[in-house]
């Protein structure tokens, strides 16, 4: 899933500056998972938001709204009485879902008040790691399921670098060595042959960016 | 004129190299002044590539210096602030210019050096970059175009002995003598039963490869402390340590000089490996006198 972060409370205050009607908007899926922009988030962001506005002597109206996924159309169309009513929309969605409401809605301002950071999973409790760099080329059948390309620091296909220590990455001590991993997965799986080949160099041509698919339904 | 770095590569001589790290800036004076102290006491000088991630006078600049001044110029490139075509352009330039030897490196991390912010490019790797030095070779560059007029390299690449764990390290290594690397510079040594282990293993797999052992000169038993605990891949014994200790105030780089100066004849004497490539970091006035205590 997307894993986002939200802004500091002092950033999105900066962004909204002048705005008296304001419309709250979260995302029911990948960032209510990863505690971003979920309902809870978007009351909690709300009132914070008030609380701001009501110390600077103001009575603003800010509205809160939670779709089920904020980058289907369909799904944000059902809002367009809410936005109207408003002055601009903050979206706790990723960068998708931002996108979306300001595709659909061009004439009110659509602010982020969040980072989208990456594709991921969830650890334990509140933490989350990416896993997936989506590259469009994947290599996770040669490295026993653990991906080099985003989980080593320099995404490097034919082992590891001098850096590893003690199994870390040099790059950040609390990080495994993905190839320190990809080496031990590999070993018990008596596939060590696979590390043991040459890997060309990556073919960034595998997602022409902006990426767009077309597909039929199976 | 200096001898070709593939000739003395195939000599019997035990061959040493040394580094110079090009400067913050255009004032060239310390860089020159190094270039003129060691390039005829070293068989070759190689020219470090933005070190540390630390932005610099470039690698490739710094080499025709090397070249004007007589030396013998081992020009090093990292992955990190390149792609594929920038690369391949500075190989073709480089031959032009006179320059016959490259170190195929990986580069440190972005945000160990002073522009932690920029982007790393890491487009290829260490290895893919030995392969594109042979692919440069046989007249064609990475995209299958053929180019008029090609080039010739002697290619070298690095090694970690102390890495932990050894293995993938050694399984890459394997992969680069495949790709035709034709030296190895390693990571710093100290412990040469450790570092006879590895040659052990290096000369069990093809008895051609050159290993050139890397020699870090110590200054203060802390460097020697900090090393073991923050730089990947060193390790220093502690009773190198200890003797560091004992070195009185502002004689340290004195006494490392002459334990620089024992490993070096120890692996000569030994004929551990073919030969070592000193870093004195900063301090390159003193290798001359490295040399001196190794009895070479």
């Amino acid at each position: 899933m997307i894993i986002a972060q939200r802004k500091p409370l002092e950033d999105i205050e900066a962004m909204l500056t002048g705005y008296k009607k304001l419309l709250v908007l979260g995302c029911g899926t990948c960032v209510t998972i990863c505690w971003a922009g979920g309902e809870k988030e978007v009351a909690i962001l709300a009132s914070q938001l008030r609380l701001a506005s009501k110390k600077d002597g103001n009575e603003p109206l800010t509205l809160e709204a939670t779709v089920e996924r904020q980058c289907e159309k369909e799904l944000v169309e059902a809002l367009k009485g809410s936005v109207q009513q408003v002055d601009a929309v903050l979206s706790t969605a990723c960068g998708a879902g931002v996108q979306t409401v300001a595709e659909l809605f061009p004439d009110t301002p659509v602010y982020p008040a969040l980072n989208t950071m990456f594709v991921g999973m969830p650890d334990r409790e509140g933490v989350w790691l990416e896993n997936c760099r989506t590259c469009g080329d994947c290599f996770l059948d040669r490295t026993g399921g653990i991906c080099p390309i985003v989980r080593c620091a320099k995404g490097l296909l034919n082992g590891p670098c001098g850096g590893t220590n003690n199994g870390k990455c040099e790059v950040d001590p609390e990080k495994d060595c993905a190839w320190t991993l990809i080496y031990r997965r590999l070993d018990q799986q008596g596939r060590l042959d696979l590390m043991r080949k040459y890997y060309p160099p990556r073919n960034f041509q595998a997602v022409i960016r902006p990426g767009k698919i077309e597909a039929l339904p199976a | 004129m200096a001898r070709p770095f593939k000739e003395t590569l195939s000599s019997e001589k035990f061959i040493v190299t040394a580094e110079v790290g090009p400067p913050k800036g255009t004032a060239l004076e310390k860089t020159l002044h190094d270039i003129d102290l060691l390039k005829d006491k070293v068989d070759a000088l190689n020219v470090t590539d933005n070190q540390s991630s630390v932005m610099r006078f470039p690698s490739l600049g710094t080499c025709l210096l090397v070249k004007e001044r007589g030396g013998e110029p081992i020009l090093q490139m990292t992955c990190r602030d390149r792609n594929r075509m920038a690369l391949q352009s500075d190989l073709l330039f480089a031959y032009t210019r006179g320059i016959r030897n490259v170190l195929c490196l990986t580069g440190d991390f972005i945000t160990i050096g002073d522009h932690k912010e920029a982007k790393a490019v890491f487009d290829l790797d260490s290895l893919q970059l030995l392969h594109t030095v042979r692919t440069l070779e046989s007249g064609t560059d990475l995209g299958g175009n053929k180019l008029d007029g090609a080039v010739e390299f002697c290619a070298g690449a690095t090694v970690t002995p102390e890495a932990n764990p050894i293995e993938p390290q050694l399984i890459k290594f394997e992969k680069k003598v495949q790709a035709g690397a034709e030296f190895f510079q390693t990571q710093a040594i100290y412990d040469l039963h450790n570092f006879k282990r590895f040659m052990k293993h290096v000369r069990g797999l093809d008895k051609n490869i050159k290993v050139l052992a890397g020699i870090v000169l110590l200054a203060s038993a802390g460097m020697a402390r900090y090393m073991n605990q923050y730089t990947p891949g060193v390790f220093v014994p502690q009773a190198l340590i200890d003797e560091m200790a004992t070195a009185e105030k502002g004689k340290g780089v004195k006494k490392g000089i002459e334990i620089a100066g024992r490993l070096i004849w120890q692996l000569r004497e030994e004929a551990i490996c073919d030969g070592v490539h000193i870093m004195a970091i900063g301090r390159e006035e003193v290798v001359p006198d490295i040399l001196a205590a190794s009895g070479l």
